[in-house]
């Protein structure tokens, strides 16, 4: 066990390199700088914009800025932002709690309602329901995330007025039903599209269980049928679930790009695609590596916990 | 100066909106120059005796940079303006209005002597900044020489460079000298936030000073709280030296994309939209909103078509002369910016002081345009394309990707040029790439761009016109298109040398009807953009003079 955890921590430090190596070169070489904010303006004069990138230190050759930034935060120093003049950890700080309040909600009712979608439809494979659930799904999948947050917005806030438009709480209202009220919206959006998702996994899951062999033996046995589902079907179809929730955790905590875009909602979706379009290279590197740390953590959990909870897939053997 | 009034009637609109837009559009003017309610019959009510109630003002871009001396973006400003406070403030005419300082200093009161060279400044008694320290003459001090030092990241040196000699002769006066005659720098100045001495000289670095997340000013609003990616909090300063504050919060909410910020401004969640202000899609349709005041707002930003003068077509004068006829200008307003914008010839905003309106206008005449390339042996080729000398007539237009109506824009112009034998392609780019150095280092053949030609409030254009100010070549200055010519530099010189208004203003009369001849930069129109707030709101005026519309937000409040 300790020494497969040990080969996992250093796989996943290489990776974590090859990452970073990847990431900063990727977002150096892409045209386009932090000072191309300024000038758009026509304010500022080149001397100006010159002596702030010499300060900022962006003319010096690449891998000498990439050698002091992996040093930097080797040594726990994640830089400072350009737009900001924040440290970047302070930042990634500031926007997670807008991101994992909205995400795990969404997470929660999307993993809810698509287990329950996706086991009644196993266990009524090709009835009326099913039917409807699978189409139900292509359609959830194949809407653009963007086109139906607006049509949310138009039909519930500007139409009928039930929601707000966008934003985490009402300025000068912070309750819990006022963030309450204002987390709907959102959370419909992302919530459909993992619905669907969640669905079909959970329902392959289960059809691949409800025809093994045991399942045969218990009902032959006589086992009551929601016995059979719930101890014997349900408990291994979860079984690959573990797996896809370990991916999934990444996503809790780095946000939904478009979704809180149209909401307006302070998350870290938001802030990566922020700092992309201001090239703030310190804040991108630092979400970068914040979100890869997340994936090789969540991946290990995962493995960790199938250990646990089938014990055909022990490490200790190995 | 400001009257967006009188332009109004003068757009061609369709004739469909035509007369609401109008009957719309000149009440929300009367209204946005703090006449609305008087002309109703009626005075608007007091202000209330003691700082009450809230404004949420919405931004399509984020506040990031809070310290007023380092590299931010217009948006910033929005925090500046209330947090700071600079020496003299332009108002809506162009006039400078005292503000730290006890009066602005000219040639008529001694304040500025020695042909521009000697300056000396009293300032206002009794200013204390939000902490309670005194405002005395060595913070306006210090924030001159902090702009100057060497390791401080310093958003522009323009015009602050020339200042050496800071001399405080008491406590609240203080007096400099200029190493050469610079009359734009009272302008400069009235765009210059006075930082406290006492709070950053404790920083060991003024970069990273905790000063610069959460700033100490003496302006109507003290820094209050900041949930970055979403809003910025700030409370009245009861103890403010000027008019006001009379709103006892103001929440500036960001929200990054602008229809959503259109729909929040329809659905009450922000009281304004400033800055970027409403799409011109949705003005048609948000002059009729209820509840609301909907506005067109006079701006110094034009819209330009910035050609490269080292392009081997784009260099010849008669090229950019018959481009400019055949570019129609009134189907680009009317139909594809919704009759929203004005019409101009110069590079100077129309309400400004020094703006010449005898400038010849352009018409749209495809013939004409064909005639002068003829004229100037510019022949058709077999492809349909004219040359000259083995030079073929082409060019590509660059403009920032996903501004559906500015690529519509060039879709017109490209159909117009083909006709007359010239061939324009389209070379879009996003944001973070077309301003990067493929603009400063004029590595273009021609832009699409919107882009304002003076300095501050100040009518001198010698960053972006002077043969000297070429990033390219010299590596200073913004004059991208790379435009040369002695006698507009002659000309911008005298500018900066003189100090009496009026020769000033016959100075830059003749630049304009220079650069109108010469066409360095094609001007389409003068940008109006639409902002809106909630009726109710009293106090809000646009101020063409003013970075944002929210210069004022001190003297803002609700009728109840």
């Amino acid at each position: 066990m300790i020494a497969f955890l040990l080969r996992r921590l250093g796989q996943s430090l290489l990776l974590l390199l090859i990452v970073s190596v990847i990431g900063f070169a990727i977002l150096h070489l892409a045209p386009g700088g932090p000072m191309s904010q300024f000038a758009a303006g026509g304010d500022m004069t080149q001397a100006d914009l010159d002596r702030i990138a010499e300060q900022l230190g962006l003319n010096r050759p690449l891998p000498v800025q990439y050698v002091e930034w992996l040093w930097r935060m080797l040594s726990g120093d994640w830089g400072v932002s350009y737009r900001d003049q924040q440290p970047v950890l302070h930042i990634i700080a500031s926007h997670i709690g807008a991101t994992l309040e909205l995400m795990l909600t969404s997470t929660l009712l999307a993993m809810l309602i698509g287990a329950w979608v996706g086991i009644l439809g196993a266990i009524r494979r090709y009835s009326l329901f099913d039917s409807l659930a699978t189409v139900g799904a292509m359609i959830a999948l194949s809407i653009p995330t963007f086109w139906f947050g607006l049509v949310v917005i138009y039909v519930f806030s500007v139409g009928l007025g039930w929601l707000p438009s966008g934003n985490r709480y009402t300025m000068g209202d912070g309750s819990f039903l006022n963030q309450v009220h204002h987390l709907i919206g959102p959370c419909i959006v992302l919530a459909l599209v993992s619905t669907a998702v969640w669905s079909r996994y959970m329902r392959s899951s289960m059809l691949e269980v409800v025809n093994q062999d045991y399942i045969r033996t218990a009902r032959a046995k006589g086992v009551p049928e929601r016995q059979i589902l719930m101890r014997h079907a349900l408990r291994n179809a979860l079984l690959p679930m573990i797996t896809i929730t370990g991916l999934h955790v990444p996503t809790l905590l780095s946000g939904a790009l478009v979704t809180e875009t149209v909401f307006t909602w302070p998350g870290m979706g938001r802030l990566f695609l922020d700092s992309i379009s201001y090239r703030d290279y310190p804040v991108v590197m630092g979400i970068l590596m914040f979100t890869a740390v997340l994936v090789l953590m969540g991946s290990l959990l995962a493995d960790l916990l199938y250990g646990v909870a089938d014990p055909r897939i022990s490490r200790s053997g190995r | 100066m400001n009257k967006p009034s009188t332009k109004t009637p003068g757009l061609a609109l369709p004739a469909l909106h035509r007369r609401e837009v109008l009957a719309l559009g000149a009440g929300g003017i009367l209204a946005a120059s703090g006449l609305g309610a008087r002309a109703q019959g009626k005075a608007p009510p007091p202000p209330p005796a003691k700082p009450s109630g809230q404004v949420v003002v919405g931004l399509s871009q984020e506040p990031t940079a809070f310290n007023p001396l380092m590299p931010g973006i217009e948006v910033d400003e929005t925090v500046w303006m209330q947090v700071f406070n600079t020496m003299w403030l332009a108002q809506p005419d162009g006039s400078l209005v005292p503000d730290l300082a006890a009066e602005v200093p000219s040639e008529a009161n001694g304040g500025i002597s020695e042909g521009g060279l000697a300056w000396k400044v009293k300032l206002r008694e009794g200013i204390t900044w939000h902490d309670g320290a005194p405002f005395t003459a060595e913070d306006v001090k210090y924030t001159l020489e902090l702009i100057n030092a060497p390791g401080f990241k310093a958003r522009t040196r323009v015009g602050h460079s020339l200042v050496k000699d800071i001399k405080v002769t008491g406590p609240l006066e203080i007096s400099w000298r200029m190493e050469k005659a610079y009359a734009p720098y009272l302008a400069l100045l009235s765009n210059t936030f006075i930082v406290p001495k006492h709070l950053l000289e404790k920083a060991a670095d003024p970069n990273t000073a905790p000063f610069n997340g959460a700033p100490v000013g003496t302006g109507p609003f003290k820094w209050g709280t900041r949930t970055p990616g979403d809003n910025i909090q700030l409370v009245a300063n009861e103890k403010y030296h000027g008019k006001g504050p009379y709103l006892e919060k103001a929440v500036l909410k960001y929200v990054p994309d602008q229809t959503a910020l259109y729909a929040q401004f329809r659905t009450g969640q922000v009281d304004l939209i400033i800055g970027t202000g409403i799409p011109a899609n949705f003005y048609a349709e948000a002059v009729k909103l209820p509840g609301r005041k909907v506005v067109k707002i006079p701006s110094a930003s034009l819209e330009v078509l910035m050609p490269n003068l080292e392009h081997p077509a784009l260099s010849d004068k008669a090229v950019r002369k018959a481009l400019y006829a055949s570019i129609n200008k009134q189907a680009i307003i009317d139909i594809v910016f919704y009759g929203l914008h004005i019409p101009t010839e110069s590079f100077m905003p129309q309400e400004s002081w020094a703006y010449d309106p005898s400038l010849p206008k352009q018409s749209y005449d495809p013939a004409l345009a064909g005639k002068i390339l003829d004229d100037a042996g510019w022949k058709r080729s077999g492809s349909g394309v004219r040359m000259k000398n083995g030079v073929p007539l082409e060019f590509a237009v660059s403009t920032t990707t996903g501004a559906a109506l500015r690529e519509q824009c060039q879709q017109l112009m490209q159909q117009d040029w083909q006709q007359i034998g010239i061939k324009m392609a389209i070379n879009n780019m996003p944001a973070a790439v077309i301003w990067g150095e493929f603009y400063t280092r004029s590595k273009f053949q021609s832009l699409l761009v919107g882009t304002a030609f003076r300095t501050v409030i100040d009518p001198d254009p010698a960053h972006r016109f002077g043969s000297d100010a070429i990033p390219a070549k010299s590596g200073n200055g913004a004059n991208q298109m790379q435009w040369q010519n002695a006698e507009a530099d002659a000309l911008m010189k005298q500018g900066q040398e003189t100090f009496d208004p009026e020769k000033r203003k016959a100075i830059y009369q003749k630049l304009q009807v220079l650069v109108r001849e010469e066409l360095p930069i094609l001007p389409i129109y003068q940008y109006a953009p639409v902002e809106g707030y909630k009726e109710g709101l009293i106090g809000y005026l646009p101020n063409i003079n003013a970075r944002q519309n929210t210069w004022n937000m001190g003297q803002w409040y609700w009728a109840k």
